[in-house]
């Protein structure tokens, strides 16, 4: 049996990224399309970490940015959310194509 | 140099023109007539002592006057040699001008207490007269081209303020319009004639600027004689472009229009302006840059023709008109045309420049004699509430001052001796006379109608029938009185002020004297005149109606003003409105307007085209944003290279 290399690694990620691409697309909660954007950067840090670990094993700086991701999506689901709550006080929705006040 | 004090003389009345424009009407309603006199008194003791010190004892060097730059300040530097400069000029024709320009507008002001007593707008009106005295002041001491200019514009602006003082009035506001309109196109051509001469003589300095197109050879001289267009020379196009600008503030034929319907300002304004000081504007610009005008024939021919042709026409008019203010205002235009001519039959330098010294002596005395008539008028109209003739009649009995004063006047402007227009009047026809004889004979012609019609004004107000006006006020105030009486003793006296050895084009006295036997023809023309007047009008009569219809279509020519206002109208309406400004209007409309309108057009069409991508769909837009990326990154990764 071969040893996982950086192909499979960056395989996984870009399946990963595409199902958080297609959830954000077609899922019409934006909860599950949060959810979807979660996936998404799951699936840079998973890159940052592989690439980090085979091409440049002396460095650390693909698992910094990797933690400050990790931070940052905290940050940003917790004022996504927030958002989502204010958007279903005034809509009694979080069904996306509800909040379209502002087309044309 | 301790000659800065002479700027307070335009100084003061621009002082009191921003006091009372600002404070006037509401704080000084009362006070702002005695102000404006106040001011415009101390004014004038300046100007007086000014003129006092340059005649009798700084001026003259070597038994010549020269000009003395008093004051220079470069305002605007263009280039290293071009400047337009602010700064006051003394020569003879300014010291001259200062002193009637400050007295005149003293006497029109201590008139005014009385006659404007009451009005609404008082202190406006006084303001007003400060800026206009302001103005002209500026204008006699320009020490360049361009100051005059801005001064000249300045004095048209109070002009056309003072016309339209009665702005409820609706001809008094076309009046206005009229006046500011005519004189702005004359201006035109003025400016368009200060460029041409600046740009050849490469300054705007009057005194530079006479030295370099006098002297035969100097460089700018030759170019601009030499350089034509449509065969005549720049210099004859500047100098000829100028008069025009001086013809359109003159009221010379044919830009005359303005000034009869001017008579619509108060009557001491008109006395002022349109009599004795702003329409004499004309003349003072030819004198001061006579030197190069007497060195340019052609130029100086059209100013005597211009002259003499405005002199007869106006004169003929002045018999027909019934609107007292009319008559003078023609009579003005008349005389004014006399110095015209009389400049442009001179020539520069001694005993050959009698036209010019006669052209300077006629204005002063005229600016009073003038001015006399007009305030004489203005008490009339005060007295009787209307400008027309039929209105008027056996005055004389209730205004005695008026009267006399009146009729010392008309005596002056008709030229017997030796009231002031006698002396003026006989340098004119001298002048004319050594020449060019047919102009002689149209003065003379002149000078008769001048008495005939003179005096039909005073027959008619004064005589003619048994006084019905309404006498339910006397003659006026001491204040109307003064000034009449002040101005009396000046048109009797002023004849024999020594101008000629004053004011001459070169600065040197000449020698004059009074030819017996050539005055005999202008005299007995100008009592045959007032014979004739005294037989038609003295008394009610027919006769007067009778000649008027035996000259048929004549008569009504010159009552109509040869059609002038007419042919302008026609002009306007149907030349330049319906050809030029249709045409440029329909330009506008479809072509202009068209392009604007096509690109909104365009515009909006793209928008509508492309507005359904702003869909509201927020995943609509994650769906163009994720295509948008990977075209990029096609575009980076194959077309790259």
């Amino acid at each position: 049996m071969n040893e996982i290399g950086l192909n499979q690694i960056l395989i996984v990620s870009t399946i990963l990224f595409f199902i958080g691409v297609y959830g954000f697309l077609t899922r019409r909660n934006m909860i599950t399309m949060l959810m979807a954007i979660e996936l998404i950067l799951n699936s840079v840090n998973i890159n940052f970490v592989a690439f980090n670990k085979y091409l440049y094993a002396d460095k650390l700086d693909g698992t910094f940015f990797t933690i400050f991701i990790i931070t940052i999506a905290a940050a940003e689901a917790a004022v996504a959310i927030a958002i989502i709550i204010h958007l279903y006080r005034s809509l009694k929705s979080i069904d996306v194509d509800d909040a379209d006040m502002m087309k044309f | 140099m301790p000659n800065y004090y002479i700027a307070l003389i335009p100084l003061l009345p621009l002082a009191t023109f921003v006091l009372l424009g600002l404070f006037g009407r509401k704080y000084l309603t009362a006070s702002s007539g005695i102000i404006g006199t106040l001011s415009l008194f101390i004014s004038t003791i300046i100007s007086l002592i000014t003129a006092y010190n340059y005649f009798f004892i700084t001026g003259k060097v070597n038994g010549i006057f020269q000009p003395v730059l008093a004051l220079k300040y470069t305002w605007l530097q263009f280039a290293p040699n071009v400047s337009i400069d602010l700064g006051i000029m003394l020569d003879p024709i300014s010291m001259m001008m200062i002193v009637v320009v400050t007295f005149v507008s003293l006497m029109v002001h201590i008139f005014s207490l009385g006659y404007m007593k009451g009005e609404e707008r008082f202190a406006t009106y006084y303001a007003f007269l400060s800026l206009f005295t302001f103005s002209m002041l500026g204008l006699v001491l320009s020490s360049n081209i361009f100051q005059i200019y801005i001064f000249w514009e300045l004095v048209g602006v109070s002009s056309f303020l003072l016309i339209g003082y009665y702005f409820e009035k609706p001809s008094a506001v076309a009046a206005s319009k009229k006046a500011f309109i005519v004189t702005r196109f004359a201006d035109l051509g003025f400016l368009i004639g200060i460029l041409i001469l600046a740009y050849n003589a490469e300054t705007l300095d009057f005194s530079t600027l006479i030295q370099r197109l006098t002297d035969a050879n100097s460089p700018y001289l030759i170019n601009s004689t030499a350089a034509s267009f449509f065969g005549i020379s720049a210099l004859t196009w500047g100098l000829v472009l100028v008069f025009l600008g001086g013809a359109g503030k003159s009221a010379m034929f044919p830009f005359h229009i303005w000034l009869p319907d001017a008579m619509e300002g108060p009557t001491p304004v008109s006395a002022l302006i349109h009599a004795a000081t702003m329409v004499v504007a004309g003349v003072f610009l030819v004198a001061r840059l006579f030197p190069i005008f007497a060195f340019d024939v052609a130029a100086l021919t059209v100013v005597t023709y211009v002259g003499a042709f405005s002199a007869l026409l106006a004169a003929i008019i002045a018999c027909t008109q019934t609107d007292i203010k009319r008559v003078l205002a023609y009579s003005t235009m008349s005389q004014i045309g006399y110095m015209m001519f009389s400049l442009g039959v001179s020539q520069h330098g001694g005993e050959s420049g009698l036209g010019y010294m006669a052209s300077m002596f006629h204005l002063f005395t005229h600016a009073f004699f003038k001015s006399l008539l007009f305030l004489g008028a203005g008490a009339v109209i005060h007295l009787v509430h209307s400008n027309e003739m039929k209105d008027m009649g056996g005055l004389r009995k209730l205004m005695p001052v008026t009267h006399i004063t009146f009729l010392i006047a008309c005596l002056a402007i008709a030229g017997i001796p030796p009231f002031a227009g006698f002396f003026s009047k006989e340098e004119i026809l001298m002048a004319a006379f050594h020449s060019n004889k047919i102009v002689y004979f149209v003065a003379l012609f002149t000078s008769g109608l001048t008495a005939f019609y003179m005096f039909r004004l005073y027959f008619a107000i004064f005589w003619s029938k048994e006084s019905h006006a309404n006498a339910d006020h006397d003659e006026g105030t001491l204040s109307m009185k003064i000034p009449l009486i002040i101005l009396a003793v000046f048109s009797v006296f002023a004849g024999f002020a020594p101008l000629s050895s004053l004011v001459t084009s070169d600065g040197a006295a000449i020698e004059t004297h009074i030819d017996i036997v050539f005055s005999i023809a202008p005299v007995l023309l100008a009592a045959g005149g007032i014979l004739l007047a005294s037989k038609l009008y003295k008394s009610e009569n027919s006769k007067p109606q009778s000649i008027a219809t035996s000259l048929g279509g004549f008569y009504t020519a010159a009552h109509k003003k040869f059609y002038m206002d007419e042919l302008y109208l026609f002009i306007t309406n149907n030349i330049i409105f319906n050809m030029i400004g249709n045409a440029a209007a329909w330009i506008d409309k479809n072509i202009v307007d068209g392009f604007m309108n096509l690109l909104a057009t365009v515009t909006a069409q793209i928008s509508n085209l492309i507005k359904g991508f702003q869909s509201g769909k927020l995943q609509l837009y994650a769906v163009y944003f994720f295509v948008g990326v990977i075209g990029f990154m096609l575009l980076f990764v194959y077309l790259w290279n």
